[in-house]
């Protein structure tokens, strides 16, 4: 076993935090640690949490920290946040409402941006959470905005997912993602103490049951939850629905927890692929300039796109005959 | 694999209430192209240097517009070193006087930006002296 991977397994917090540095950064090498890491892995729980900007998801995270801590859990948090598409900077910001857990050596944050749509955000996010896991953490928790695929995506690797909404939010569910309702598998109506809790709890109601297509007998039924993360009013049952959905995963039969896994498995697997394809490929492409060129001859209208892509890869990476 | 991606943290360490400097320096630092870690107001020491170990990062930025910044910038300096960190550059911003800067200086801290610097310059002197760590 090499000494990184025996550090993370010993919960050595600089180990964890240089390796998902390294993870993000897309050092050589990275992804034999990664491989080695992979058998110590499964153990911990993911959750997701997703939403619009300024529901409180971070709030809400702080606090289940503060309730998980108290049973004695240990936790890791990632939380994404956007690079911004002009600078490819970013203000990683979500730490703030999660600081006073700062000293807490069960506790482990760390705040990733997204690095745009070269960056791989899926592919890193999942090895952060391998690394978390196999740091002996027993919770994962994963927050997200949720607005653009590969947020709706990194969700998806948790086995259970949190939608967070605010009270007047209920219509404009219909205009968020497309996919996104089908994902949820607990509902937090937060800041609920705000007028129209009552309604946008009512609307979801029928939104969710509008989805789903039939209703089974044993199938899981999202519950919608009203919580006020700042007053710590809520978030208890939360949790209590979360271990729910787990017993559910766990229990049910057939197996919808293997059948869950395997999909979520399924999907990993292709985005792995296809992640390391097209970095490896747009490296070469790089490397020759070869992109460039046919960015140049596109723009110059010497050049389709559909001709540039043949030339780029038949040329390069003899993918293609 | 590209170039690292430079991670910065910027903190306000102590009682001090006034992070519109500290916001404007993270703003300016995104817009240079850094991810900066922002951990917001009434951060202890102890609390910066562990969310900087956890975040990685390659620089921490301490605001002071209070007048602890003899205490606490040193003792930030202090506990990464008792915690092993060699390589995580500090500096400060504030209003801090020229007789302190000079004992900060001494203490380790790699530089001191005190009103008027231009944020242009602040953003220049950390692309020239801060390297992301291999």
């Amino acid at each position: 076993m090499s000494t990184a991977v025996e550090k993370v397994i010993a919960g050595d917090v600089r180990t964890v935090a240089r390796l998902i540095r390294d993870i993000d950064d897309r050092v050589p090498g990275v992804r034999e640690v990664l491989k080695e890491l992979y058998v110590h892995t499964g153990k911990a729980y993911v959750v997701g949490i997703t939403g619009a900007p300024g529901v409180g998801k971070s709030t809400l995270v702080d606090q289940m920290l503060n309730h998980l801590r108290k049973k004695g859990k240990t936790v890791g948090v990632l939380a994404v946040d956007p690079t911004s598409p002009f600078s490819g900077g970013a203000i990683l910001g979500d730490r703030i409402r999660m600081q006073r857990h700062s000293l807490d050596e069960g506790v482990f944050i760390r705040s990733m941006a997204t690095r745009g749509h070269f960056g791989g955000l899926t592919q890193s996010t999942r090895s952060a959470i391998d690394v978390l896991d196999a740091m002996g953490k027993d919770y994962v928790i994963v927050e997200t905005v949720g607005v653009g695929q590969d947020e709706v995506d990194i969700v998806k690797s948790a086995q259970t997912t949190v939608i967070v909404v605010i009270p007047g939010m209920g219509d404009d569910i219909q205009a968020i993602k497309a996919g996104i309702l089908e994902v949820g598998d607990i509902f937090v109506i937060n800041k609920a103490e705000r007028d129209g809790a009552d309604k946008t709890q009512h609307e979801l109601r029928q939104m969710i049951d509008m989805n789903q297509k039939k209703f089974e007998e044993g199938k899981w039924q999202p519950p919608i939850l009203k919580v006020e993360a700042v007053f710590d009013k809520g978030v208890e049952e939360l949790l209590v629905e979360i271990e729910k959905h787990r017993k559910y995963l766990l229990e049910s039969t057939p197996g919808i927890g293997l059948a869950k896994k395997k999909e979520r498995i399924r999907e990993e697997l292709a985005e792995m692929i296809k992640d390391r394809l097209f970095q490896e490929v747009l490296d070469r492409l790089d490397e020759s300039g070869d992109f460039e060129r046919a960015v140049d001859s596109i723009v110059a209208g010497e050049l389709d796109p559909y001709t540039a892509c043949d030339d780029v890869l038949s040329n390069k990476s003899g993918l293609l005959k | 694999m590209k170039e690292r991606k430079l991670r910065v943290m910027v903190a306000k360490p102590g009682l001090d209430g006034h992070d519109r400097g500290a916001r404007i320096i993270a703003r300016a630092f995104r817009d240079a192209g850094f991810e900066v870690v922002y951990t917001g107001l009434h951060q202890t020491p102890e609390e910066i240097v562990h969310a900087a170990i956890q975040e990685d990062v390659d620089m921490i930025g301490l605001s002071s517009l209070a007048g602890a910044h003899m205490y606490l910038f040193p003792r930030v300096l202090e506990l990464l070193r008792e915690n092993g960190v060699e390589d995580v550059a500090v500096i400060g911003g504030g209003v801090i006087p020229d007789d302190d800067i000079t004992v900060l200086r001494e203490a380790g801290m790699k530089e001191i930006f005190t009103p008027g610097s231009n944020l242009d310059g602040i953003v220049q002197w950390v692309r020239e002296n801060i390297k992301p760590r291999s």
